[in-house]
């Protein structure tokens, strides 16, 4: 299905395609196939393609005086068919150690939502999470899917300072934090996957329209994995979905 | 070799920014103002988008272990080599054992020193510019020795330097395109927009500028989408909040405004206190 979509100039060199308000998987996987086109049609003067839950923001290297003539050649290419357009999708398990060590936040969630520690942690590993965008720090993954049992609304006080790794809930939505950061979401465990690596040539391993799943680890397979993953031979397990 | 003596309230490394990698959540960052450190790397020879030290407010003091050129554009700290005043705008040379250092303040917010062939700090991502948890270090500190290239050889020592367009610093007029949430502001909301004069709080720094006044405000959030240095948000309080180089890639907020991109570059030489108004192009 096509949908109506509506282009606007962002300043002097991007236009801003947005897709009608809504978060889900339909929008999702229209935005990343849009996004393959416009890749694949290698459009003169395109530096820069961005997603977000409904928009794509497509960036020129140069100043146009009027950006229309971009805008009707996106319309287009929007409109051409996509049977072809191929893009892989992965599915990541990653390992979460939500021992009390890390999870400073699950004895409040517990009481407040009258759940065992145990069913939240349940219900926060079963659950297949989709990365709709990477944004807010680098490496910070937009993840939809949170089961409803486990929304909670952020601390009226921020932390100042989060660990690096933290996995948590901030409202409808769970996450890790990819580095140290101030930060008002609760906190139920930590991952010792690093999420973003300035050194290497793509940073973040992955990418808008991955499929995640946190699988739960102890405290002794935390530490063991920590030390591959600093040491820079950890391997993540993964799989190629159909897409 | 650089060596920095005394780091100054908060100097940089900064080129023209990390390009190509916002859709990981990296930061642009990059020159608060490019026209004044393009303007400090040209006059020198040097490509538009190498390293220069950015210097906010009160500069630092460094020490020179080489022979080189230096230039220094954007604001005017009253700077120094050895005892005697030095030209801004102007390509400078530098004998070993030499002293810049910076005094009072006279216009503008931030300078730029450029050196011949720029500084060869930490590379990341394809950009010198410095950012906490891209960069190893995130802003210049006492003792730090900063690589140049000695390799290379000096300008034309008599090169007169230029005047630059005073209107870059004197400016109070903000040019602007409509954001894309600027059709859902009321059209008071978007008369007041134009008709008063705002001023710069003292929350300003790398990220954003927040301003001072404040405006009704009923607009819903949005839901997260891609914001840009120069993008003007609206808060919930009603506060307007400019974003600038070192802004997130995302954000909340309806986006009413966008600087243009001289226009950013015109802020980032504004002071706390400062007063602005913008003008829709």
């Amino acid at each position: 299905m096509t949908y109506k979509l509506t282009y606007k100039p962002f300043g002097e060199r991007s236009v801003l395609i947005e897709w009608p308000a809504v978060i889900d998987e339909h929008t999702l996987s229209d935005i990343i196939i849009f996004k393959e086109k416009i890749k694949n049609n290698d459009i003169k003067g395109v530096i820069e393609l961005r997603s977000a839950y409904n928009s794509l923001l497509v960036v020129y290297d140069i100043v146009f005086k009027s950006l229309e003539n971009s805008i009707d050649t996106l319309k287009q290419l929007y409109i051409q068919r996509s049977d072809d357009v191929k893009f892989t999708q992965k599915q990541w398990k990653i390992p979460v150690c939500y021992d009390a060590t890390f999870a400073i936040d699950l004895e409040q969630m517990s009481l407040e939502k009258d759940l065992s520690k145990t069913s939240i942690i349940t219900l926060h590993s079963k659950t297949v999470y989709t990365v709709y965008f990477i944004g807010f720090l680098p490496g910070f993954m937009y993840l939809g899917g949170l089961n409803e049992k486990l929304h909670m609304s952020r601390k009226a006080t921020p932390r100042l300072k989060i660990e690096k790794g933290a996995v948590a809930i901030g409202g409808k939505q769970t996450g890790v934090y990819p580095s140290h950061s101030p930060g008002g979401w609760n906190i139920i465990g930590n991952s010792p996957i690093a999420f973003f690596n300035p050194n290497n040539n793509v940073p973040c391993f992955v990418n808008a329209g991955d499929k995640i799943i946190f699988k739960p680890i102890s405290l002794k397979e935390y530490k063991d994995i920590k030390t591959l993953v600093d040491a820079g031979v950890y391997q993540l397990e993964s799989e190629v979905l159909d897409g | 070799m650089v060596k920095v003596l005394k780091t100054g309230l908060y100097s940089t490394i900064q080129d023209l920014g990390r390009h190509g990698y916002q859709e990981y959540g990296v930061p642009y960052s990059g020159a608060m103002d490019i026209y004044s450190a393009s303007m400090a790397n040209v006059l020198l020879g040097n490509d538009a988008n190498s390293a220069t030290i950015e210097i906010t407010m009160t500069g630092p003091t460094l020490e020179f272990n080489c022979e080189t050129s230096i230039c220094i554009s954007g604001a005017d700290l009253s700077p120094r080599l050895n005892e005697s005043q030095i030209r801004l705008n102007k390509p400078i040379s530098v004998k070993s054992g030499d002293i810049v250092s910076f005094g009072k303040l006279v216009s503008g917010f931030r300078s730029y020193l450029s050196v011949l062939g720029g500084f060869k700090t930490e590379k990341v991502m394809n950009s010198y510019s410095m950012y906490p948890g891209i960069t190893k270090y995130a802003m210049l500190f006492k003792n730090m020795t900063l690589i140049i290239d000695t390799s290379l050889d000096g300008l034309d020592k008599n090169h007169a330097g230029i005047k630059v367009k005073n209107t870059h610093f004197t400016n109070k007029t903000m040019d602007v395109f409509k954001g894309p949430e600027f059709d859902k502001l009321s059209k008071k909301q978007q008369d007041l927009l134009f008709s008063q004069p705002f001023t710069i709080s003292k929350d300003n720094n790398r990220m954003a500028y927040q301003l001072t006044e404040s405006l009704e405000n009923n607009l819903e959030p949005i839901i997260t989408s891609s914001v840009l240095p120069g993008t003007i948000q609206l808060t919930p309080s009603g506060k307007l909040i400019i974003l600038m180089r070192d802004c997130q890639t995302t954000g909340g907020y309806p986006r009413v405004l966008q600087l243009k991109e001289s226009s950013i570059n015109s802020l980032a030489q504004k002071i706390t206190g400062d007063s602005i108004r913008f003008d829709l192009k």
